[in-house]
């Protein structure tokens, strides 16, 4: 149980400073629109999106932790629990399916060793499965944070696997 | 040579920047709106134009414009809908990462025509590399006087947000996408009141997508009626294509509206033909909620003709025979592909993808994906198929956001034009979950 | 000034006119003429602003819009949120689409429904149950797992069982309007949202306890309902006390001479008509507390007046299964310990992928 006491988190002073700049893109008393950039940020720094991250986002909007865990939990970028290093969010829908995608993600899962949902024991990876990135003409498809990589094959993941276990 | 409006310059390297845009004519239609242009004069222009929402629905942007409220001592505000997450659709992602200028120029135009002093861009969250594009660019134009305060002398003000989604694709639907950039839940609102009277921070707005507002760059600067004389009847202008699937050249195409669908998969301009040694099974033309049609319907019409890239041809012989030009997100199947398998894929899609707010969609969606997931997997019944298409008749309709329309198209369709592929499904359950293997009964290829 | 009065608008709804007031909804002006025609809802309550379209239950065919504009509507709309016109005509239970549409709601809500009537303490005031008897059928079409959720407790009074829960959004709109701090709310999406407080918090508020009369289901129930009784062996009472927080009027439910449960005072739609607090709800349950006013006037054809279910008074042999599941449970095959939790795609939870696995 959390009790309204001193936020465990806190921002850098340069994102606090880009706090400031986000809610002041809004209009007066309208702050709350800053709430999705805020967890994007708060997962930025962190990692997840944490219990105790979410009451220090409600506290710097203002608003109820209520408010900020039935956003969070709506979309599916905020990553509700722990993950690994690199978040592999690969796309599971029709056109990358089309393009070979369901061979490529069980290459994927083998090399890894795990199943989607899943972390690796070394804590390097964490496969999700996603929906359209947006990329159909590009696929199979999987995101690495803001990294697009496209026209998978399974050689690719590997050298891809390779070069961001170094 | 076809006429490109909005990806003429689009291979010019470094035209992401402001001075290479600039060169090649960039920002012309911004001077010429805000220095020689009343608001009223550029909403005729789009009116004019008959430029209809290319995100999906088709609307003429120009009517949603000259319904949008204007009473005193509100504020007004243009939204950008960049949600783009329909399955097959692409395009808005390529032009903003490309020429994110373009845009901005659009928005610029677009805001003024409205009366609008801030504008968002609501891009979905996965691009955020995008977004990243898209405010450099901002930054540029403001540093060159083409944002900010008192636009080039014009006394105009305005200035541009881009908002970041966080993964959702039922926030492309427009209410959605005003709860989630007010910092919430993507539950679309109930209509009535419309945007265009109650909308962001409940004041008048108008919400349109990234392609539609790109266009009004080109309308300013050559005028509605050029724009009307493009295309074909009320399906005016070019449209941005992105084609996926089993093509010899996936990837964005501008085409003037009106080109046969035949052209457009098998020109070497284009699609280039199905890959090698493969032939035509299906096509999805609009996005993965709009009606699949297999090979030859979606060639020819009932009557024989060709049938063409534009609204009403696509549309022709309504839910029975035709389908929609929906987003431009252009799927090709060849006979290698397992029609229950894709429909059971886009039916997890708008399972997953349900807000949860309302009945019929949050259980619908659910029902029919696990009753398809099972007929994929061996374990179907006969009366599997016409629970399935009762089911989606039951969304259908009845639910508050056009989502749980999108779900019961595509299954509904698939039902009604590959039924045979269910049934064989269903009675050779050990044939079909072999792995890769596909329906060879009998069925029109091309 | 002299105060004009509005121009009265008229409505026809199922052949039967009546005139109300502009800005006067579908669903409120069929209250008006009577529970015969009044569309069912089971997400609006009208003293909660911003409920309704949400259930789709309510949905009606609107035949012509208005005397002005006689065309008819594309589609069946939310009478709960649309108001009416002048000259609309309305076709409720007289079409059957509507009636169609209505039917697939109902199986839509009890799809995941548990079905655990017997030994919920909602049974014989549950809306789910009345809608379901109007509008169900006995077999059920669905072949699939249902979700499942556990138990949770809101705090020392509440009792959540969200495998009941139909995602009315009444509690939240409780919260937000009627208490002055809203910790529960609707955690993720689709047919994964649950209520809850995502972290453990109790609800802690002096009228926090009206959730539990807002609910048209059983899935927040009152942990201090000492007996679990049926509400059908219960009787009602309309009581007062000096309340310092609230007006103190109530209604009693009595077992023999035991107050069993004090709730706030419904209208015939089963809607709260002055929310009380706390301390009269939980903590006041002796008659001595109490100024007794007299039976409470049970107005709806309910099972409460009739004292037990009336076979045939209810239509489907669903009502039926109903009404026998009243002394035994319902055999239920499914195996509840392997739920589907696990078979739906995991980053649908909130219990995302964990670095240990
Ligand atoms: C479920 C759903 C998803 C949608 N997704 C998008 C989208 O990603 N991009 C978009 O521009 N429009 C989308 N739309 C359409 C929008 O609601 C809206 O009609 C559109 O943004 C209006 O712009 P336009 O008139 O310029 O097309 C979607 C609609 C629905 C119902
Ligand atoms: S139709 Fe689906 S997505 Fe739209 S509001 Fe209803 S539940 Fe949400
Ligand atoms: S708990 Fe009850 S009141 Fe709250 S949303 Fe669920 S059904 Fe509605
Ligand atoms: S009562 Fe109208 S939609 Fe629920």
């Amino acid at each position: 149980m959390t009790t309204e006491s001193k936020p465990t988190i806190q921002f850098t002073p340069e994102r606090l400073a880009k706090v400031q700049e986000i809610i002041a893109r809004y209009p007066e008393g309208k702050q709350k629109s800053a709430l999705l950039p805020l967890l994007h940020l708060l997962q930025e720094q962190e990692g997840w999106t944490s219990p105790e991250g979410m009451d220090y986002v409600a506290s710097l909007l203002n608003i109820e932790p209520i408010e900020v865990y039935e956003v969070a939990s709506f979309y599916t970028m905020y990553h509700l629990q722990p993950v690994g290093k690199h978040v592999i969010e690969y796309c599971r829908t029709g056109p990358c399916c089309l393009m070979g995608g369901e061979e490529v993600y069980a290459h994927l899962k083998q090399r890894l060793g795990i199943d989607t949902g899943q972390t690796t024991v070394d804590g390097q990876f964490t496969l999700k499965e996603v929906e359209c990135l947006a990329a159909c003409g590009m696929g199979p498809v999987f995101q690495i944070r803001e990294k697009y990589y496209m026209h998978l094959t399974n050689e690719r993941v590997d050298e891809i696997i390779d070069e961001l276990s170094k | 040579m076809a006429t490109k409006i909005l990806t003429e310059h689009i291979n010019v390297p470094g035209i992401e920047t402001f001075d290479v845009y600039r060169k090649q004519g960039g920002y012309t239609a911004v001077e010429k709106a805000l220095k020689t242009m009343t608001p009223e004069a550029v909403v005729e222009e789009v009116k004019k134009a008959g430029v209809r929402g290319r995100g999906g629905a088709g609307f003429p942007m120009g009517m949603k414009w000259s319904f949008l409220a204007k009473p005193e001592g509100v504020p007004r505000y243009l939204v950008c809908n960049a949600d783009e997450s329909e399955p097959g659709t692409f395009k808005d992602h390529y032009l903003m990462k490309n020429i994110p200028h373009l845009l901005i120029e659009g928005m610029i135009i677009s805001s003024f025509a409205l009366g609008a002093n801030k504008s968002f861009i609501y891009v979905r969250g996965e691009l955020m590399y995008v977004i990243h594009i898209l405010e450099k660019a901002i930054a540029e134009a403001k540093a060159k006087g083409f944002l900010g305060k008192n636009i080039l002398g014009s006394g105009y003000d305005l200035e541009l947000v881009v908002q970041p989604g966080g993964g959702a694709y039922i926030c492309g639907e427009e209410t959605a996408l005003l709860e989630s950039l007010e910092g919430k839940r993507g539950n679309p609102r109930n209509k009535p009141p419309f945007p265009a009277v109650k909308g962001l921070y409940q004041s008048p707005t108008v919400v349109n997508n990234v392609e539609s507002i790109a266009t009004t760059a080109w309308i300013v600067n050559n005028g509605g009626d050029a724009y009307a004389g493009i295309g074909i009847g009320r399906s005016t202008g070019t449209k941005l294509i992105s084609a996926s699937g089993h093509i010899n050249k996936p990837g964005v195409y501008e085409i003037e509206l009106g080109v046969p669908v035949e052209d457009f998969i098998y020109a070497d301009e284009w699609c280039g033909g199905i890959r090698p040694g493969h032939k035509f099974k299906a096509l999805v033309a609009g996005g993965s909620s709009v009606p699949i049609l297999p090979a030859n319907l979606a060639l020819t019409l009932a009557n024989g003709e060709k049938r063409l890239m534009s609204y009403e041809s696509l549309s022709d012989g309504g839910f029975a025979t035709g389908t929609m030009l929906g987003s431009g997100g252009f799927i090709v199947f060849d006979e290698t592909s397992c029609i229950v398998r894709n429909t059971w894929n886009f039916s997890r899609f708008y399972h997953h993808e349900s807000c949860g707010q309302c009945s019929p969609c949050r259980e619908g969606t659910g029902w029919m994906e696990k009753v398809l997931h099972r007929i994929e997997h061996g374990h179907g019944h006969q009366h599997d198929i016409d629970l399935l298409v009762d089911v989606a008749r039951k969304i259908e309709g009845n639910t508050i956001c056009p989502l749980g329309d999108a779900a019961a198209w595509p299954v509904a369709s698939a039902i009604r034009h590959f039924r045979d592929e269910f049934m064989w499904h269903i009675t050779n359950p050990q044939e079909a979950t072999q792995p890769g293997a596909v329906y060879r009964g009998e069925m029109a290829l091309v | 000034m002299e105060e004009t009065k509005p121009q009265l608008l008229r409505v026809t709804i199922d052949g039967i006119q009546v005139e109300v007031e502009p800005g006067t909804t579908i669903l409120q002006a069929a209250r008006k003429i009577g529970p015969e025609v009044a569309p069912p809802a089971m997400c609006y309550y009208q003293p909660l602003k911003g409920s309704g379209g949400k259930c789709r239950a309510c949905l009606v065919r609107v035949a012509a819009g208005s005397e002005k504009d006689p065309r008819p509507m594309p589609k069946l709309v939310a009478s709960c949120l649309t108001p009416v016109q002048d000259g609309m005509i309305v076709e409720n239970k007289t079409n059957p689409q509507v009636i169609d549409a209505r039917n697939g709601v109902v199986e839509f809500l009890l799809l995941n429904h548990p079905l655990d009537c017997p030994v919920c303490d909602q049974a014989g005031e549950c809306d789910l149950q009345n809608f379901a008897f109007d509008h169900g059928k006995a077999t059920t079409r669905y072949e699939e797992d249902r979700r499942t959720f556990e138990k949770n407790d809101l705090g020392p009074y509440i009792q959540l069982h969200m495998t009941r829960c139909i995602l009315c959004y009444r509690c939240v709109y409780t919260a937000d309007q009627i208490t002055n701090k809203r910790v529960h709310g609707v955690l993720n999406r689709g047919d994964a949202s649950e209520i809850s407080t995502y972290i453990e918090k109790a609800i802690d508020n002096d009228f926090s306890g009206n959730v539990i009369d807002v609910c048209p289901v059983g899935a927040l129930t009152d942990k201090t309902y000492r007996f679990k009784n049926r509400v059908w062996f219960t009787k009602p009472v309309d009581a007062h006390r000096d309340c310092p927080t609230c007006s103190g009027k109530v209604t009693l439910w009595y077992r023999g001479d035991e107050v069993i449960r004090v709730t706030a005072r419904k209208n015939e739609w089963s809607e709260v008509t002055e929310f009380i607090c706390n301390t009269c709800r939980f903590e006041t349950k002796k008659t001595s507390d109490w100024t007794i006013e007299g039976p409470t006037k049970v107005s709806r054809a309910s099972v409460i007046s009739a004292n037990k279910y009336r076979a045939d008074a209810i239509k489907p042999s669903f009502g039926q299964r109903l009404a026998a599941a009243e002394y035994k449970p319902i055999h239920d095959e499914r195996d509840t310990t392997q739920l589907s939790i696990q078979q739906l795609p995991p980053e649908r939870f909130a219990k995302l992928p964990s670095a240990e696995s």
